[in-house]
Order: structure tokens, then sequence, then C-alpha cells
């Protein structure tokens, strides 16, 4: 479970006086893969860019694979591959060129094979002769996970990976990423689709007006944080939740006729055979049930207005 | 040192070159036979010789200067600022490559490209006078660090400018009117005596002086001071890149 980077107080304050990063402390662990999640403007984007070289910090410290990223910038950047937010791309260059000088410029020899690889993996291969700016949006994003892969990173930053990417390059990257997962990268990704980090991460960070608000694993998370519902369909409607039903957190839904009930899933005693029972002695009877769990964005959705 | 990154930004420049063959050599190639037709042909019938050389060799060390000045610095200057313009950028800032290694790959292709120029307008010209390069060592050193230095005074253009009005603002009302005034077209004993005195304050004036001398031997001030101007401007450019280096100006947040 060693940290791959390390990041310690870091603290960003733009030119204009606004800070994006207030002592932000965060561990990634080699190997996973960390989902960073927070409203637009929470810093997320300002926090990648600080520890890939972009951006400088204002404090705090930062290290990659145990390397400062001010004192040894080479080794660590060396280490890692950035996919930005937005789709800067050359223009006139064509796509082969293009990824191949990324990888010249990390200072690797050029190696044609493993560019074909990396191409052909992205389904990019039959476009390796255009030009960049005949490719569309998608094409374009593809061509810059080619070119973050293209001097073989052993840390991957996708900020914001799949915004505005149709069904199948999602499923692409998503093949893409657990491939390098298999060979041991690990992956920190930004994204505004819940479904998405509570699919693929391993851990989830949430950031909010500069400060990470929580870190926790995804599972962990969703055991502790997460309700449950359990939906009872009713065969008679109920004008009103009877007494000695008082002390259930229940709800009646459509006319009456739904009984809802929120429950800890955690606890060990649920209180449903307690509610069974209940409902027996008062001769309500139900046609059908259903249990839900809360997703990580109902999660989501309350940390981020506690904080606000 | 990383050679890799260097030769790559290097290569990435000069392959842009190559498909913009057009726009980047044909074009001074077209506009200095231009000059000689206008300022050799046209003015050349009248003054006959200038100092002892024909006009129209007189002026070929100037029109050589005058390209390689405009093509160093607008290489340099668009090569750095174009990256800013697109946000490629963030590759650059993410990469292991130290900022004198970005400026060597900028600055290297920007003087190479400003040399070949160079070298295709002196062939140029001599299908139209009769050139002679008495001092060809000298001629080469004022020639390559006149390329390097300029291309290095582009380079910081290019990380100043934040927009394209700024890209062009330097090399339009600073650069282009010394180069005319600094004795392309003339030697400045033609001058009254006034415009002498004022001329003197045109850093370009040694700089065309000195090599002109390299070519005919004739000069309007002496070499040493022509050749200390350029190694001073050359000077005064890494100094100021190197401080853009420590501040990081207008390069990183
Ligand atoms: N160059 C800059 N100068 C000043 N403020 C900036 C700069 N870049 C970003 N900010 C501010 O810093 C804050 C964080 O921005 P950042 O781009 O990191 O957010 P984000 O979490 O990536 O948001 P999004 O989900 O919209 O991409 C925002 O309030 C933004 O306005
Ligand atoms: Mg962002």
């Amino acid at each position: 479970m060693d940290p791959v980077i390390s990041i310690q107080s870091l603290e960003k304050t733009y030119d204009n006086g606004f800070e994006a990063l207030k002592k932000v402390e965060l561990e990634v662990i080699s190997g996973e893969i960390l989902a960073l999640l927070g409203p637009n403007g929470a810093g997320k984007t300002t926090l990648i860019s600080t520890v890939c070289g972009i951006v400088n910090p204002t404090g705090g410290k930062v290290t990659v694979g145990g390397y400062d990223i001010i004192h040894d910038y080479r080794k660590t950047r060396q280490m890692i591959g950035l996919v930005p937010q937005e789709l800067h791309t050359e223009s006139f260059e064509t796509v082969w060129a293009t990824v191949n000088f990324s990888r010249g410029l990390f200072g690797l020899k050029p190696n044609p094979e493993y560019i074909e690889g990396i191409l052909k993996d992205l389904s990019l291969w039959d476009k390796k002769d255009t030009k960049i700016m005949q490719l569309s949006g998608g094409m374009k994003r593809r061509l810059l996970i080619a070119k973050a892969l293209s001097h073989e990173p052993t840390v991957l930053f996708l900020d914001e990976p799949t915004a505005g990417v149709d069904v199948e390059l999602r499923q692409d990257m998503w093949r893409v990423v657990e491939k390098l997962r298999q060979n041991g990268v690990t992956i920190i990704l930004t994204t505004h689709y819940i479904e998405e980090a509570e699919e693929i991460a391993d851990r989830i960070a949430i950031i909010n007006n500069g400060r990470i608000e929580l870190v926790e694993r995804k599972d962990e998370l969703m055991r502790k944080l997460g309700r449950k519902q359990l939906t009872l369909e009713l065969r008679e409607p109920l004008q009103s939740i009877p007494d000695n039903l008082a002390d259930f957190n229940l709800e009646l839904q459509a006319e009456g006729s739904r009984l809802v009930y929120d429950y800890d899933a955690t606890q060990s005693h649920t209180g449903i055979a307690g509610l069974m029972q209940a409902l027996s002695e008062q001769g309500i009877a139900f046609k059908d049930l259903a249990t839900r769990q809360s997703s990580l964005e109902d999660i989501f959705i309350d940390l981020i207005k506690e904080s606000s | 040192m990383n050679r890799h990154s260097v030769s790559a930004i290097y290569r990435f420049e000069m392959a842009r070159t190559r498909r913009t063959i057009l726009q980047s050599i044909v074009s001074p190639v077209i506009s200095t036979s231009l000059y000689f037709v206008v300022f050799g042909a046209a003015i050349g019938s009248r003054i006959t010789s200038v100092e002892g050389v024909s006009y129209g060799a007189f002026i070929v060390p100037g029109l050589m200067i005058l390209s390689l000045m405009t093509q160093s610095i607008s290489n340099a200057s668009f090569g750095i600022y174009f990256p800013k313009f697109t946000g490629t950028i963030y590759e650059l800032l993410s990469a292991p490559v130290s900022f004198f290694e970005i400026m060597l790959g900028y600055v290297g292709a920007a003087a190479t490209k400003a040399i070949i120029v160079g070298s295709i307008i002196l062939i140029t010209a001599a299908f139209f006078v009769d050139l002679t390069i008495m001092h060809p060592f000298s001629m080469l050193v004022f020639f390559i660090l006149t390329a390097v230095t300029f291309s290095l005074f582009g380079f910081i253009i290019g990380i100043w400018a934040d927009n394209f009005e700024k890209l062009q603002l330097i090399p339009l009302l600073i650069v282009t009117p010394l180069v005319f005034l600094g004795g392309s077209f003339y030697s400045i004993s033609m001058l009254p005596d006034l415009w002498q005195k004022i001329t003197l304050l045109n850093p370009v004036l040694y700089l065309i002086s000195g090599f002109r001398w390299s070519f005919y031997g004739v000069s309007d001030v002496n070499v040493w001071v022509s050749f200390a101007m350029i190694i001073g401007f050359l000077v005064i450019c890494s100094y100021v890149v190197w401080w853009i280096f420590k501040t990081g100006y207008q390069i990183r947040e």
C-alpha cells in the first residue's frame, strides 16, 4: 500500500488572489484507480496541473514515486502521463507525427511498434496519417490519450476523459484503462458522471472549494454512507401511517399505495423483521417489495450540500 | 541534458517549415529578388558605386541581415507563441525538460531556418551581382551570431506576447525601421552630418557594417565595435531568457 503520489498541505493561490487549493492532503496508492469528484470550479484541474508541473504550487509538498515534483521534476514527470480536460491539439500535424513527437519530447527513443499498439488499442490506427484538424472531438480525445501513453507512464491523469464522448468510445476507454491497471499503472481520473466513478474506481476522493472533503475506498464509502430503502407496494391504499408503525422511519407515497422504509444497512438490526411483524399485526398486506441502495451520486450530493 | 527532447522539439519545428515551404523559403527569396530589382536596378542605375563597390553588390549584406533578423524573430516568436495560443504548451510544461532545453529546441530551429533563408538569398544575389567575400570566417561568425541572437530575441517576444498583435508589434515598429535606417541600402557617409550621428545610435548599423566589411572590406564603423555590439546583444538576450527561466514569467501559472 505504498503511496505513489503524496500531496502534503498543497496550496495554490492564482495571480488574481484566488485560492484554488487550500492545504490539500492526498495520497494515491500505487496501482489503484482513484476518482476525483467535485463540482465545477472545485480545484480538480488545478490539483492535477500542479502535480504534472503546469501550475506552480504556492505552498506545500508533492512527491511522485518518492521524488519531489520541483527538485526532481525530470524523474516525476517521466512517470506521469496527462490527458488534459481541454482538447488542446495541433492542427496541421498528422496523428502519427504528433504521438511520436510526444514520445521524443519525453526523452525516449522511437518505438514504432509500441506507438502502433497504442493507436490500435484506441481505434486510431486507421487515422494515423490523418491531419489532426480533420478528427472529430472524440477522436481528438483518443489522440490525447495516445499522446499521454506514448512515453509509457506509470501514473496516468485523466481529466474528464469522458466529457463529450459517445458510449462506444467510453467503453473503448475503460478497456484501455483496465488494461493499464492490469499492467500496474496508477490512474487518477476526474469525472462528472458519478456512475462512472462508482463502476471503475477503487477509491473516491471528493474535493470542494479547494479542499479535499473525503477520501475513502469506494465499497467502504457505500457501506458507511449508503442508505437503503425498502419499498412495499400495498394491496390496499392507506390513509395515514398507523400509530403502531410510527416508530419506524416510514413514508407513504403514490396516494397511500406505497410504503417506503429508510434504514441503515450497516446496523445489525435493520428493523425489517420488526416492521414486517408490525405490518402483519395491522393486517396490512403487500403485493410486491423492492430494496434500493443509495448510489454514490446521492452520497456525493449530500456531501457537497453539507460542505457548502 | 535531455538530447532526445531537444531534438524532438527541433525536428518538430523543422517539419513545420517543410510543410509551409512556400511561405518559409520561397517568399523571402521572391521579396529579396524584388529588392534587387527595385533598389539594385532602379537606384543602382543612378548610383553606380558606393565606396568602390557596385551598388547592387553593396546592398547584399544589408539585405541578408534584414532577412536574417526578420526570419529569426518571426520563426522563434511564432514557434513558442503558437503552443501558448493553442494550449498545446501543456505538453511542454509537463514534460521532463528544462526551460533551457525548450529554448534550445525552438531557438535552434529558428536560427537554422534563418540561416537557410539567408544562404538562399546569398545564392540568389549571386545571380544578380558580382559578389566577393573577403573575410569568409568573419562573415560566417556574423551570419550565425545574428541568426542565433535574434532567434533568442524572437523567443523572448513569443513568451512575452499574449496576443497576435503583440507578436507583430516589436518586429513591425522597432526592428524593421531600425534595419532600414541602419544602412542596409546606403553608406552613412552619404547622409548629412547630423543624421550620421543619429544613425550611430542604431545598433543594427553596427551589425550591417561589420557584415559588409566581411564581404568588401569597407565599413561605417570599426569591425571590432560591430563584433562587440552583436556579442553584447547576445548577452542581453541570454540574460533575459535566464530571467524568464528563473521567474517562470508568462509560462507557468
Ligand atoms: N489561471 C487562473 N487564474 C485564476 N483563477 C483560476 C485560474 N484557473 C482556474 N482558476 C479558478 O480556480 C478554481 C478551480 O478551477 P479548476 O479548473 O481547478 O476547477 P475544476 O474542479 O477542474 O472544475 P471543472 O469541473 O469545471 O473542470 C476555479 O474557481 C477557477 O475559476
Ligand atoms: Mg477541470
